[in-house]
């Protein structure tokens, strides 16, 4: 008889005890499907890097990255210069995230590569063995109205403190169209050996830096992949790839003749020896 | 007994003050332990520990690396690096030992701030049942470990309070007190036990880290309650006590073996009759004599939350 009643009681309680389970369970999976929305909708803002923001050298690409770093701020430790820090909440860089800002302290380009070496996670690529060989961003002159050697001074801090010297920057000669008759020194950057480490932008003398370094995601260009340059097709092919070379046909008038090679335009002279003009 | 002042007072008088508050005071002594040894670096210097509970380096060699982080990063289709790998199983290996929640009772530096947060509730007298379950963790466990694989960036690093925290004293706070502080007041005036028992995904990883963890709380000598029910009010997992403790004739053995419990001890401390012990969750079997009293049946006492 006890068994019974204990029997009915426990069969019919269990239609509360169901409706409970889905009460409580409904109401978690809906607190965690608001905040699985609020995160989101926040990390698909706290994605976008800052321009100046740069990441260690090695970093993989920002949205890799950002699925690799674990926050331990390993490389921040063993970067000899303190030029990495972590990201804290609320910085506009993603939280925990190591990055520094070259107009700050740039990057020293260890021989070693320290961060690299300590990171645990391969956020930071070990195959980079190469200083060189990082691309933590892009130097760009984008101001040349402020900067010193477009005005025709000889400042030239950009292009001294470049660690690839004459490579990365290089100093372009042009003449000074203001002045009639100097010349100017125009550092230009040649991307296939910057590696963004930023001393350019740190050393520049203007108040605001002239030169700066930004990621290669806003700055580097890509030609489309079916673009054939004729002259590099030419020097692989070993000769015109379209007809075979033809000297051009001027026509000019009578006692001037064109010769590339002879340097142009060339005045036949006459019995006299004067040029005809 | 309920307008006792406070839990562990009788555990005093039968015990002595060292005996009644032990587990507690060597929890605090080391988690503050360890945040130490990860602070004397930044400090003063010398770096015994680099980097933070997200991932380390123990004296230049050993590396360790949080399981639940490096999950992430992993439905993230990220493959780590050797590094990491060992550091995960490094402290896989060491919870499935100690028991997976030991790392929120003894490690975790948000169970300073939430256990302050009760302390306070219990002393405002801030009661009141909640409305959160406390699976709800496992939902959210699931949703951080899903959301990167749709996003492919790591998700729940950006809020977590436990890294945040951590990471916070070692590199820098920034805004980060604002989590820390939101996690107080929810502590405090909405859930009793809110983040660490029933939001906590990192929590609700460790438990099921720890599900056939080897260190437990035993309650072998359960014959001797005295129903004073001090255990109840001091654990941070209260429905996990009651089984073990008054279900004996349903067959429940004498171990805590629920995922949830974090091995904080405060169980062994406040307990007069000294039911409770540290021990191995070996030999979960109910003894043969059972002798209980009538006092069993007390279960409308107990504000199961």
């Amino acid at each position: 008889m006890i068994k019974h009643q204990a029997h009915a009681k426990s069969s019919t309680s269990g239609s509360p005890a169901r409706r409970r389970f889905l009460q409580d369970s409904s109401r978690s999976i809906g607190i965690v499907a608001l905040m699985s929305l609020g995160l989101g909708i926040y990390s698909k803002q706290s994605r976008s890097l800052p321009a100046d923001a740069l990441r260690p050298p090695g970093a993989l690409k920002e949205p890799d990255f950002l699925g690799a770093c674990l926050r331990c701020g390993l490389c921040v430790r063993d970067c000899p210069y303190d030029t990495l820090g972590l990201a804290t909440a609320g910085d506009d860089v993603n939280t925990g995230t190591p990055y520094f800002k070259a107009r700050e302290v740039p990057c020293e380009m260890c021989d070693d590569i320290p961060c690299v070496v300590a990171c645990p996670s391969g956020a930071l690529d070990k195959s980079l063995i190469n200083i060189d060989d990082a691309r933590m961003g892009l130097a760009v002159l984008f101001d040349q109205e402020n900067c010193l050697n477009f005005q025709g001074l000889r400042c030239d801090v950009c292009y001294r403190v470049c660690p690839a010297i004459n490579q990365a920057i290089t100093l372009e000669h042009r003449s000074n169209q203001r002045s009639g008759k100097h010349a100017m020194f125009i550092p230009t950057v040649n991307s296939d050996h910057c590696t963004g480490c930023g001393k350019c932008e740190h050393a520049c003398v203007l108040e605001e830096a002239a030169i700066k370094i930004f990621p290669l995601s806003l700055v580097a260009g890509k030609a489309d992949d079916h673009y054939r340059m004729g002259w590099e097709e030419k020097s692989q092919h070993g000769s015109s790839l379209v007809a075979p070379d033809q000297e051009h046909l001027y026509n000019l008038p009578s006692g001037q003749r064109y010769d590339y090679d002879k340097e142009g335009l060339i005045f036949e002279e006459n019995s006299s020896g004067e040029a005809i003009q | 007994m309920n307008s006792k002042a406070y839990p562990g007072q009788e555990a005093i008088i039968a015990n002595g003050w060292w005996l009644a508050n032990r587990w507690l005071i060597s929890r605090r002594l080391s988690q503050v332990g360890v945040l130490g040894l990860f602070l004397i670096g930044p400090w003063f210097g010398w770096w015994f520990v680099e980097g933070n509970l997200s991932s380390s380096l123990i004296l230049g060699i050993l590396p360790l690396s949080d399981p639940y982080v490096f999950l992430q990063s992993l439905a993230t289709g990220h493959w780590p690096e050797t590094a990491a790998i060992t550091g995960v199983l490094m402290v896989v290996s060491f919870y499935l030992i100690v028991g997976g929640r030991a790392y929120c009772a003894w490690v975790c530096p948000v169970n300073l701030v939430t256990d302050a947060a009760f302390w306070l509730r219990d002393r405002l007298g801030l009661g009141g049942a909640s409305s959160l379950s406390r699976k709800t963790r496992y939902w959210l466990l699931g949703a951080t470990l899903l959301i990167p694989v749709v996003s492919g960036q790591i998700i729940w690093e950006l809020v977590n309070p436990v890294s945040m925290l951590h990471r916070g004293l070692i590199f820098g706070f920034g805004a980060a007190w604002v989590v820390l502080l939101a996690v107080f007041i929810f502590d405090l005036f909405v859930t009793r036990r809110g983040w660490c028992s029933h939001l906590c995904p990192m929590g609700a990883f460790y438990s099921l880290l720890g599900t056939h963890s080897v260190i437990r709380v035993r309650a072998d000598n359960r014959i001797a309650c005295n129903d004073c029910l001090d255990c109840y009010k001091v654990c941070p997992e209260q429905q996990i006590i009651r089984p073990v403790l008054k279900e004996a004739d349903k067959g429940t053995g004498p171990v805590i073996d629920s995922a949830n419990c974090t091995n904080c001890g405060r169980c062994i401390d406040v307990c007069a009759p000294n039911i409770f012990h540290m021990g191995l969750r070996f030999n979960n079997k109910v003894s043969v004599n059972t002798n209980r009293s009538d006092r069993s049946n007390h279960s409308s006492g107990v504000e199961v939350l």
